[in-house]
């Protein structure tokens, strides 16, 4: 057996993306490879869940875990990772706060399953349904059961560190496994329990170069519609752009190329509950003060929730919307 | 619905005008229901979306939002900004499935006690005839294990 520290990664709900980000990290794979012993990473390798539930606890050094939790399988996996980790990180916007999977949690899970089965353009026969159970010759097979919301990993397991991004962009994840591997052979410190690690300390502003100004919107724009100076603050233009209440990490990556921030990385340090911040932020900027203006002026944001909450909805205060909520 | 519900309401006050119409309205002897909980703000510019959305999603059933009239405020103008998010506030939390009429911006000024405790009563009616909110806690949440004290070995 190899005394080499074991790696793992894992896929919960999810879209592979992560695991692509971290091999776009190109020949410092090699390093994990050289300095740990990847025991379970079903994107890059056989294992199955017995060979893990075999292993002692606490004998996988770090595990990477991205994607939310959508179904009993996922769930089952992060208690069983937990339990064998001594590190798990919650990997990606999936995992830290619910990302795009996490935007079911706006609908009813009868009515996610009914659009997926039943509507005009993926209409397979009206005989067609989704089953979790099949009684088969062989023997009973079971599919995972749908939750009627996504939840975080932090919502079902402790979570040692959180990685934000979407996906978590390469560098960061290179230089977050440089200080693990540093941390492994004594010549580093780990941060304390609970960090947010791969990120800067601030907003995506502080990364943006476009020029700011105090900002007065007297109406919110798409980013199509307009021709756009490609120098200044893009709010300020009227551009819906998410970046006062992202967290620093992407290196303002969509701002430099002419797009809004969308928010992937997640809330900003000290920030409870990410489409709060930017309600106050956006209504903070808009130059009125009479009702029925303000709120045709609002009208320019045809989907505030989706706007706030597009990468953040399971880990927001409210978590969910109401009619997810019903039983 | 059950005919004991009593609604959780968080009332959010300014310090310089809707906190001193409720304390008018204490000294005066307005009686007004005890199903709002009154939180003193230095303005209601103070007031963080947060605020609203962790009332709600800890069990309040409604929220209130005071502060001084339009063109009144002693920030000269941070009430307006309340008004603005408080607007945009209420399109997010339709979307989410809570009822407008749970969320509620009044002007008060230090000598509106009685209207004050007017709008106090009409919200509790109001809140009380859409039901409990219930947010509360995950209902789908389940066992949560132990945190789990480690070292790191050096390999």
């Amino acid at each position: 057996m190899s005394a080499k520290p074991k790696f793992a990664m894992y896929w919960a709900a999810s879209c592979g993306g992560c695991e692509i980000a971290v091999l776009n990290i190109h020949e410092k794979i090699l390093d994990v490879d050289a300095n740990f012993d990847v025991v379970f990473w079903p994107v890059a390798m056989d294992a199955k869940y017995k060979d893990v539930a075999a292993m002692p606890d606490d004998s996988i050094t770090l595990t990477l875990f991205n994607g939310g939790i959508r179904n009993d399988e996922n769930e089952e996996i992060a208690h069983l990772l937990r339990r064998k980790s001594k590190i798990l990180v919650a990997f990606g916007s999936c995992a830290c706060e619910g990302c795009i999977p996490g935007l079911a949690n706006f609908s009813p899970v009868d009515e996610i399953i009914d659009t997926a089965f039943h509507t005009v353009t993926t209409d397979k026969g009206s005989e067609v349904r989704l089953q979790t159970r099949y009684p088969a010759r062989e023997g009973e097979i079971r599919l995972p059961t749908l939750y009627p919301t996504l939840r975080t990993l932090d919502q079902v397991a402790k979570v040692d560190y959180y990685m934000p991004g979407c996906p978590p962009e390469s560098h960061q994840i290179a230089a977050v496994i440089d200080l693990v591997i540093a941390a492994l052979n004594g010549k580093a410190t780990l941060p304390p329990a609970g960090s947010v690690i791969g990120v800067g300390g601030s907003t995506v502003c502080d990364d943006c170069p476009r020029a700011r100004n105090v900002k007065t919107i007297k109406a919110f724009k798409r980013i199509q519609d307009v021709r756009l100076d490609p120098t200044l603050c893009l709010l300020e233009q009227g551009i819906p752009c998410n970046g006062p209440a992202t967290r620093q990490g992407c290196g303002a990556l969509c701002p430099k190329a002419g797009a809004q921030c969308i928010g992937c990385y997640g809330p900003a340090e000290g920030v409870l509950d990410y489409g709060a911040r930017l309600i106050s932020s956006f209504a903070s900027v808009i130059d009125s003060n009479t009702p029925d203006e303000i709120e045709r002026i609002l009208d320019g944001i045809p989907d505030p929730a989706g706007q706030f909450y597009r990468f953040s909805l399971p880990g927001s205060l409210l978590r969910a919307g109401k009619s997810a909520r019903a039983k | 619905m059950s005919e004991t519900f009593e609604p959780v309401i968080i009332g959010f006050t300014c310090n310089w005008c809707s906190y001193r119409a409720a304390d008018l309205a204490g000294t005066a002897r307005v009686k007004y229901p005890p199903n709002v909980r009154l939180i003193r703000l230095m303005c209601s510019g103070r007031l963080d979306p947060t605020f609203v959305l962790k009332a709600l999603a800890s069990g309040a059933d409604g929220v209130l939002i005071t502060g001084c009239h339009p063109g009144e405020c002693h920030y000269i103008e941070q009430n307006y900004k309340a008004m603005r998010r408080f607007l945009l506030l209420r399109r997010t939390l339709t979307q989410m499935g809570i009822e407008p009429g749970r969320v509620k911006l009044v002007w008060a000024s230090a000598a509106e006690g009685v209207r004050l405790a007017q709008e106090i009563a009409n919200l509790v009616e109001e809140v009380r005839a859409l039901g409990p909110l219930n947010w509360g806690k995950d209902e789908t949440s389940s066992f949560i294990l132990p945190p789990l004290p480690f070292e790191l070995e050096a390999a």
